[in-house]
């Protein structure tokens, strides 16, 4: 059998090929400090893509198109695996998607939205590196500026 | 290719390409030579000034008016029921059923967008905040175009808070379109932001930056001029240090060395950097700009209200 770095589990889903950096930020987005059923996190392992990768396992969860697009946005190179009875079933690159919805907030606090009942709306100007224009104010964001709701 | 301006909303230069612009300044044109009156006889515009204006609001109104519309609407909020707490998604919802076009302006950045993706009429930004201000970019360039005869391969210097202008902002995305030279001439604490200038020179544009006018001004076909604004500075000493910098005035001008044919542009109100010694010179058309104002709006309204092709 092949050796794998953080230890196995029967059904959920491993994020693998994470920034090493962004390995506790991905585990926010993941609301892992509230998850009942077995989460397993790696940090500086080796990658040959990456140099250093972070991993996360969460047992009995499947990851929603929502958390997918926060994910894009802070570790661009991670992949899914779906894990079913110890088996990858399903394997996918996280892509970030043309247009973001209720995702991030607008960091220019004279933004409309930013006002109550709007909600905040981004083009993606550029995947890599990452930048989104706001739909309203057109301004501007790189990596450092993204704040997720 | 040009996108029908009929029941289209007019928020931001960026929604704009080339034969657009080209095709409003012609419009523009026709409405300078010819008399369109009673072209929107019936039609109802409602002005919604939430912050104070008046050469846009002005503008707007009589542009309305000698086209034969009727204007509704408010130049303070703090009489209506905004006032009261209704929401500005509110507010269009409800104005929009009593007329057939919006000329909104507000303070917050993107409200415009907003107020656009709720209406069913075509809205018109008149300003949201420091982000854009459509209508004053196209007299900006009609301006230049009528009074340099082209748009085309100009050398451009934009001097004076760069930062914070967002005519400048919006007039530098424009002529992007024309192939244009630009030159950034600002103190440092005013320079222009990152974003445009990357923007700019992603599209090609020869972007010079400096912080001062000399050994630039013989090559200027256009200087955009704008105001320094005092409560920019969080020191009064760094104001004074730049106030007399870019004070521009006849005599300087001539001595540093102008081009005979260069025009002066100004979005007003002026304080004192530029000198009424430039008033009655060929070179300052910043009177002749803010009376663009009528026949720009005059454009923009009847194409976006179906009455002219
Ligand atoms: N049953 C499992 N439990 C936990 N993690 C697993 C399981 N099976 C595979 N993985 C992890 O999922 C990721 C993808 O696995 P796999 O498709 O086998 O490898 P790779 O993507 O490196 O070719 C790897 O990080 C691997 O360690
Ligand atoms: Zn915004």
């Amino acid at each position: 059998m092949k050796h794998l770095d953080v230890s196995a589990i029967k059904d959920g889903s491993v994020i693998d090929h994470i920034d090493s950096k962004s390995t506790l930020k991905v585990a926010d987005i993941l609301n892992i400090r509230n998850e009942e059923q077995v989460v397993l996190v790696g940090m500086n392992l080796t990658s040959k893509l990456l140099g250093k990768k972070g991993i996360i396992k969460i047992g009995g969860k499947i990851i929603d198109q929502k958390e997918a697009n926060k994910i894009a946005l802070i570790a661009p190179n991670a992949t899914v695996n779906i894990i079913k009875d110890y088996e990858v079933v399903k394997k996918f690159k996280i892509a970030v998607p043309d247009v973001l919805e209720g995702i991030v907030k607008c960091f220019n606090p004279n933004c409309v939205s930013n006002d109550i009942n709007v909600v905040p709306k981004f083009n993606v100007a550029s995947k890599n590196p990452i930048k989104l224009q706001c739909h309203y104010c057109e301004r501007f964001m790189g990596t450092q500026d993204i704040q997720l709701i | 290719m040009v996108k029908r301006f009929k029941q289209r909303d007019i928020i931001s230069i960026r929604h704009f390409n080339k034969e657009e612009l080209l095709y409003i300044l012609d419009l523009t044109k026709r409405m300078e030579q010819m008399d369109y009156t009673d072209i929107l006889k019936g039609k109802v515009l409602a002005s919604l000034f939430f912050e104070p204006s008046t050469r846009t609001r002005l503008s707007f109104e009589s542009a309305m008016q000698k086209l034969g519309g009727i204007i509704i609407g408010f130049a303070d909020s703090g009489i209506t029921s905004v006032a009261k707490g209704e929401s500005l998604s509110d507010s269009i919802r409800i104005i929009e059923g009593y007329c057939d076009i919006i000329v909104l302006r507000h303070y917050l950045e993107g409200s415009a967008q907003l107020a656009a993706d709720i209406a069913e009429i075509p809205v018109i930004n008149a300003g949201d905040g420091a982000n854009q201000h459509p209508t004053q970019t196209f007299l900006d360039l009609y301006t230049i175009q009528k009074t340099k005869g082209t748009l085309e391969g100009l050398t451009v210097g934009f001097l004076g808070d760069l930062k914070y202008g967002r005519t400048v902002h919006s007039l530098a995305y424009a002529l992007a379109y024309f192939g244009a030279e630009m030159f950034f001439i600002s103190p440092a604490s005013l320079r222009m932001p990152r974003d445009c200038i990357e923007e700019l020179r992603n599209r090609t544009v020869t972007c010079h930056e400096s912080d001062s006018l000399s050994g630039i001004s013989r090559k200027l076909d256009v200087i955009y001029c704008t105001r320094i604004q005092k409560e920019r500075f969080a020191d009064p000493v760094e104001y004074e240090k730049v106030r007399g910098i870019y004070r521009l005035n006849k005599a300087l001008l001539e001595e540093m060395g102008i081009k005979n044919n260069l025009k002066i542009l100004h979005p007003l109100p002026r304080v004192d950097e530029m000198d009424e010694s430039l008033d009655r010179t060929n070179y300052a058309v910043y009177f002749h700009q803010a009376r663009n104002g009528i026949p720009i709006r005059k454009a923009v309204l009847s194409a976006v209200l179906g009455a002219i092709e």
